[in-house]
């Protein structure tokens, strides 16, 4: 009997001691006119910049004032961490993929959200090239200079970066380019490339620390407004190549629907990417970088964009079927490695 | 089935710590198996048996085994030093045992990476002797090292400053050798410390990622973590698929944890008989 009660006793106390930290304070509601952009790594110096002509842009057309607050992060954790509830008012991702699962897992918008903006939803794009050490001491002028032996090769781990995704599909494209469309022949090509690199560090950022603090591997694969970054601080270091073909990356934005609705910011969310395409956001981003999608920005832009034959993710049949074909459990990345 | 206890308390004690643990530990931790219920056996098997997830598995026990060992031969000496003499710097030394358990994980990492690189002031003198360090499992070994220092160190320190001497005195009074002393006597009653020193670097290398991947180098089949794949899966967006390699690498240490629990526990059962 009294071994009863004392387990009532426990369980009592074990339920209020529950109960107190579950009564643990709130904390107060979101200001309206907060608004809270999810984007990946390297755009961070990017938004910063934007972020504060859209409040003067925003000011001036509404006179009300907007506070922007950024995350940044990798690609897909970023996307992540939004399906589990990080309450994003638009995301500015690395991939359509991570968007399209933000779509489809949380149902935080609607599965065409790519149609919305301009240009696939994506204002600004880049592409990828290489960044090598001054005076190009391997030579390598092109994707056919990776597989060759004796070539160090870094770049990311595509499986945990979107960075390298892009990466390894502007090899794989290069590879389809040159060995007439055979995918056999892409397989061995990219499996050729991977075999000569000696470290998949897990996000485009640390790919680039390796090469340039490390001074480990001859070429880095990068986008080139990391390679630009990289030259602009090291200057005198490194040299920028660009391959002949390579891939167009869109980085894309979106409204998150159901998270604006909630906090009543749908109009100042929409006008944050609608004014993305206008001239001086797009002449930032070509300031940091970016290829800006305005053909009159573009010609002005002091940073030199050397034309390259560029292809698109269509190539691959998009995003969905890419990441399946490509980098999912078992597909074309990981057999390459199940190969040795 | 509850006899009265000396202490007062302890329906408020129990309730406590009943609600503490299943918080901060069983939720989590039921969270973590549930998500991999309801996969299929071959999902489940390609899951945890192909290849590559085997060679991580292999490497991340290996490694982490291998790490713990180090830590409680470094970690005992450096709490005997500690524990037996007074010198300049003493507590200083003393506050840079425990700088790994503080440093954020990534800091360590890329430390570590920037000084065993193939061009880093350590790495570049190694690599002339034909060793490499970074990108090799040597690497991770020497993380997990250092992130599970601390823990040795501070379970043995306190039990070798309440060592008894006048066990040893009595020994050398009876003609021991000091190696047989430190044989027969010292080394017998800091064993259950050392191996709760073990176990707690074990435990923390088996699930270390920050500091590791910087300088694995990831690479499939050779360098690549159990943490890294489970991070893989997740950036997958296979859930599931993480969620049974993580049990796995749970029950595995959780197994690992309670065998080296048992020794300990005859180790001072025999001590205190003896």
């Amino acid at each position: 009997m009294s071994g009863h009660r004392r387990r009532a006793h426990i369980l009592a106390f074990a339920l209020l001691f529950g109960a107190a930290l579950g009564l643990a304070p709130q904390p107060g509601r979101a200001d309206p006119q907060t608004l809270l952009n999810v984007s990946y790594d390297p755009t961070r110096e990017l938004y910063s910049a934007y972020n504060a002509i859209f409040v003067k842009h925003w000011l001036e057309t509404t006179h009300q004032t907007v506070v922007v607050n950024q995350s940044h992060g990798g690609s897909g954790s970023q996307a992540r961490a939004v399906i589990q509830g990080l309450d994003a008012d638009v995301v500015t991702l690395a991939l359509a993929y991570d968007i399209d699962v933000i779509a489809e897992q949380a149902h935080l918008l609607p599965p065409d959200w790519q149609k919305r903006y301009p240009d696939n939803s994506s204002p600004y794009t880049s592409t990828v090239v290489f960044l090598v050490r001054k005076g190009n001491p391997k030579q390598i002028e092109g994707w056919k200079d990776l597989a060759r032996d004796g070539v160090s090769v870094i770049t990311a781990n595509p499986k945990t970066s979107g960075g390298a995704r892009w990466n390894f599909l502007a090899a794989y494209d290069y590879g389809l380019r040159s060995g007439h469309n055979d995918d056999a022949k892409a397989r061995a090509y990219v499996a050729a490339v991977y075999k000569n690199v000696p470290v998949l560090d897990t996000g485009s950022r640390g790919a680039t620390t390796t090469f340039v603090d490390r001074g480990l591997g001859d070429v880095l694969i990068t986008w080139e407004n990391e390679a630009f970054l990289s030259e602009k601080e090291h200057p005198g270091q490194f040299e920028t190549i660009y391959p002949k073909t390579s891939i167009l990356a869109e980085p894309p934005v979106a409204v998150v629907d159901v998270n604006v609705k909630k906090h009543g910011t749908e109009r100042v969310a929409d006008e944050y990417l609608r004014y993305l395409y206008s001239v001086p956001a797009q002449k930032l981003a070509c300031q940091f970088g970016y290829r800006p999608r305005t053909i009159s920005v573009l010609a002005s832009c002091a940073t030199h964009f050397p034309t390259i034959d560029l292809r698109t993710i269509a190539t691959f049949g998009g995003w969905q079927a890419a990441q399946r074909r490509f980098f999912s459990d078992g597909g074309v990345f990981d057999q390459i490695y199940q190969a040795h | 089935m509850f006899a009265r206890d000396a202490v007062p308390g302890r329906a408020l004690a129990l309730g406590t710590t009943l609600t503490l643990v299943t918080l901060c530990v069983l939720i989590p931790l039921a969270t973590v198996a549930a998500s991999a219920v309801g996969m299929s056996g071959a999902d489940l098997a390609r899951a945890l048996l192909s290849p590559r997830a085997l060679a991580a598995f292999r490497l991340t026990f290996g490694a982490s085994l291998a790490a713990a060992a180090v830590d409680v031969v470094a970690g005992t000496w450096v709490a005997w030093i500690l524990v037996s003499f007074r010198f300049a710097g003493r507590t200083l030394l003393d506050a840079v045992v425990d700088i790994p358990l503080a440093l954020p994980t990534a800091v360590t990492g890329i430390a570590f990476a920037t000084l065993y690189g193939p061009n880093g002031p350590l790495g570049a003198i190694l690599l002339a002797h034909g060793i490499h360090v970074a990108y090799t499992p040597l690497g991770i070994g020497l993380a997990l090292a250092f992130v599970g220092f601390p823990f040795a160190v501070r379970t043995v320190g306190p039990v070798l400053a309440a060592l008894p001497r006048e066990l040893d005195e009595a020994a050398a009074s009876l003609g021991a050798g000091r190696l047989a002393r430190i044989a027969r006597i010292t080394l017998p009653m800091l064993a259950p410390a050392m191996l709760a020193g073990f176990a707690l670097a074990l435990a923390r290398a088996l699930g270390e990622y920050g500091s590791v991947v910087f300088i694995s180098g990831n690479m499939p089949m050779r360098t690549e973590i159990v943490p890294l794949l489970i991070m893989t899966r997740l950036q997958e967006f296979d859930d599931r698929g993480a969620a049974a390699i993580a049990t796995v690498l749970l029950l595995a240490s959780f197994g690992l944890l309670l065998a080296i629990g048992a020794i300990e526990r005859r180790l001072i059962v025999t001590r205190v008989r003896a």
